[in-house]
């Protein structure tokens, strides 16, 4: 038998492979074609203090391998969390992680005090990335200092695994992710979405009605691939690595880069049954590879 | 009723007309329910850069031989490819999506309006509707009589009447222009419509002048098909609502139109 697990601070992930923030709602919505219980985490869709309604349609492009989304964080709110999904969730057996966002750096110690309530929540994954709003999400995560205020200000307040979410959409972000290391991150996850801009040659219109927005999907892979071999190279922690992973192949290449486990994303849309596709395919081939723990695969690319 | 993801086996690829196709997909186990107004999304892989599903509403079903049917109107690149699948492929599908339209009480007489792709759920209503073919009215609208495909298969479940653009079927304008609108628009007790948003949102405006219950069916475009992208959402009087999920189906009461 394969060890799959892996781990971020002392909280143990029965397998590398979890489900990418707002691809995957709350996990309940896709719990009708896997067990949610056979992944190793849940990153649900990103959560505000108060419910937001999002961007305007059409918030989503087709793209070349991949697609745009301005969705905006729409969601319920926190107290629509608690009190509505919260307890359909809190018995199954995987880690389901709340994505953390705010628009003040007082909205995110506000969120994660609430979410701090919470038993079953084993850890945030702090969205200083998200480039579909208009204060706040991205603006945080683009430069050191202020990346680094919202991490210091929000370990204050919190215990758990704090997971901070990298955007690429930096010059340097092995730079980033160093600063908010420096500041008490358990881990980082990348990466959020890339600015992106799709016309309509024959309206002569944005497809947006943001006009800008997220790329997503195997067009970004190259990239994000790249990023997280950086990333892996200059902090200690863990590195959660994402973008465009459809296979088992694209994930086992993550890891071999230095990521200690993968979130899957868009690949969700085309079929929900990939993610959990993906831990058979990774356990199969560290058993045709003779390998029997995570740390036989993590960061293992052969120079 | 649970969603799955199926590779589904393509029995039957019938051209109807210059640019519609009728699709039979078989289930390698037992067929759920599915109710008009329900769609499908399937990945049409043999063209790689079409990267997402596309959705189609399902047009009827057979749970004997636990096939339904689409009718695809070529309207796209992904819409073409799919009709260029052959019998014996296997086409992955995720199914039933969506909601369905609320099923008219034994006394009631309903107008089914359809045009474009709008036509399937309307066909597939008017047969399983439970009412006697004399309270089904069906008007459907194209630009021409050769865009209309034939719906002998449905004559026995209701009346039929049609509007051309160009006059050279039944009556000519849009459906709105039919005198069974015009004239007898109140004589129904609910209207059910699905096709492009102008039809629609010319059909919904007459029903809710004249107070009848009014249920459309929106085709705003998806990403997943199972709510947890929230691309696809429709501005309701409750706030953004997912179209793949809270709909496609919604009483017009409940839209900002
Ligand atoms: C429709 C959509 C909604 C997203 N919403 C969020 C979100 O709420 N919070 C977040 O941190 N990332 C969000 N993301 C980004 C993804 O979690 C992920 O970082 C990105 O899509 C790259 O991975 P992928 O190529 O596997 O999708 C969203 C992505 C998509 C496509
Ligand atoms: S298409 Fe993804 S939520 Fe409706």
């Amino acid at each position: 038998m394969v060890d799959l697990s892996v781990r971020i601070k002392d909280l143990v992930f029965k397998n590398p492979v979890l489900t990418a923030s707002g691809t995957c709602g709350f996990g309940e919505e896709i719990a009708d074609f896997v067990d949610l219980a056979m992944l190793g985490g849940v990153v649900m869709k990103g959560t505000t203090l108060k419910p937001r309604q999002g961007n305007d349609y059409p918030r989503m492009a087709e793209t070349p391998s991949g697609m745009l989304n301005a969705v905006g964080l729409q969601n319920k709110g926190v107290d629509n969390f608690i009190q509505n999904i919260y307890p359909n969730i809190k018995d199954i057996d995987s880690n389901f992680i709340v994505n953390v966002n705010g628009s003040t750096i007082e909205e995110y110690i506000e969120l994660t005090e609430r979410i701090n309530e919470l038993d079953k929540i084993p850890a945030i994954e702090l969205n200083i990335s998200c480039p579909n709003v208009k204060e706040g999400g991205m603006a945080f995560g683009v430069s050191c200092p202020s990346a680094e205020a919202v991490v210091k200000a929000v370990r204050r307040v919190y215990d758990k695994p704090l997971i901070v979410k990298l955007s690429p959409n930096v010059t340097n972000i092995a730079e980033i992710a160093k600063a908010v290391e420096g500041q008490g991150a358990d881990s980082v996850s990348l990466v959020n979405t890339f600015l992106g801009m799709a016309v309509d040659a024959n309206s002569r219109k944005p497809v947006l009605s943001t006009i800008t927005g997220g790329l997503s999907g195997p067009a970004i892979k190259p990239i994000a691939l790249r990023m997280v071999w950086q990333v892996y190279q200059a902090v200690q922690i863990p590195v959660i690595g994402m973008g465009g992973i459809m296979n088992a192949t694209d994930a086992i290449e993550f890891m071999l880069a230095g990521a200690s486990a993968v979130q899957v994303g868009t690949a969700i849309f085309i079929d929900p049954t990939i993610p959990t596709q993906i831990v058979e395919g990774i356990d199969s081939y560290m058993e045709k590879n003779k390998m029997h723990s995570m740390s036989d695969l993590i960061g293992g690319l052969q120079m | 009723m649970k969603k799955t993801v199926q590779e589904l086996l393509l029995v039957e690829n019938k051209q109807l007309n210059h640019d519609n196709f009728k699709l039979v997909l078989q289930a390698p186990t037992k067929l759920p329910e599915i109710f008009p107004g329900q769609f499908v999304n399937i990945e049409i892989k043999k063209a790689t850069e079409i990267f997402l599903r596309r959705p189609f509403s399902v047009l009827d079903v057979d749970y004997e031989n636990n096939t339904f049917s689409l009718l695809v109107k070529i309207l796209g690149r992904g819409s073409k490819v799919l009709t260029t699948y052959e019998e014996g492929e296997k086409i992955s599908v995720v199914y039933p999506l969506g909601n369905s339209f609320t099923l008219p009480q034994k006394q009631d007489k309903v107008l089914l309006i359809g045009g474009g792709s709008g036509v399937a759920p309307m066909l597939f209503l008017a047969k399983i509707c439970g009412l006697p073919a004399e309270n089904v009215h069906v008007i459907l609208g194209a630009r021409s009589q050769q865009d209309h495909v034939n719906i002998d298969a449905y004559q026995a479940f209701g009346n039929y009447y049609f509007t051309t653009e160009d006059g050279s079927l039944g009556e000519k304008g849009f459906v709105t222009h039919h005198p069974v609108f015009t004239n007898e628009l109140s004589t129904f007790d609910r209207v059910y419509t699905c096709g492009p948003d102008m039809m629609m949102k010319a059909v919904a405006k007459e029903a809710a002048v004249k107070g009848i219950s009014c249920e459309v069916s929106l085709e705003n475009m998806m990403a997943c098909g199972f709510g947890v992208c929230l691309c696809c959402v429709e501005k309701t009087k409750e706030g953004n609502q997912c179209v793949c999920t809270e709909g496609p189906v919604f009483n017009i009461n409940k839209l900002t139109w």
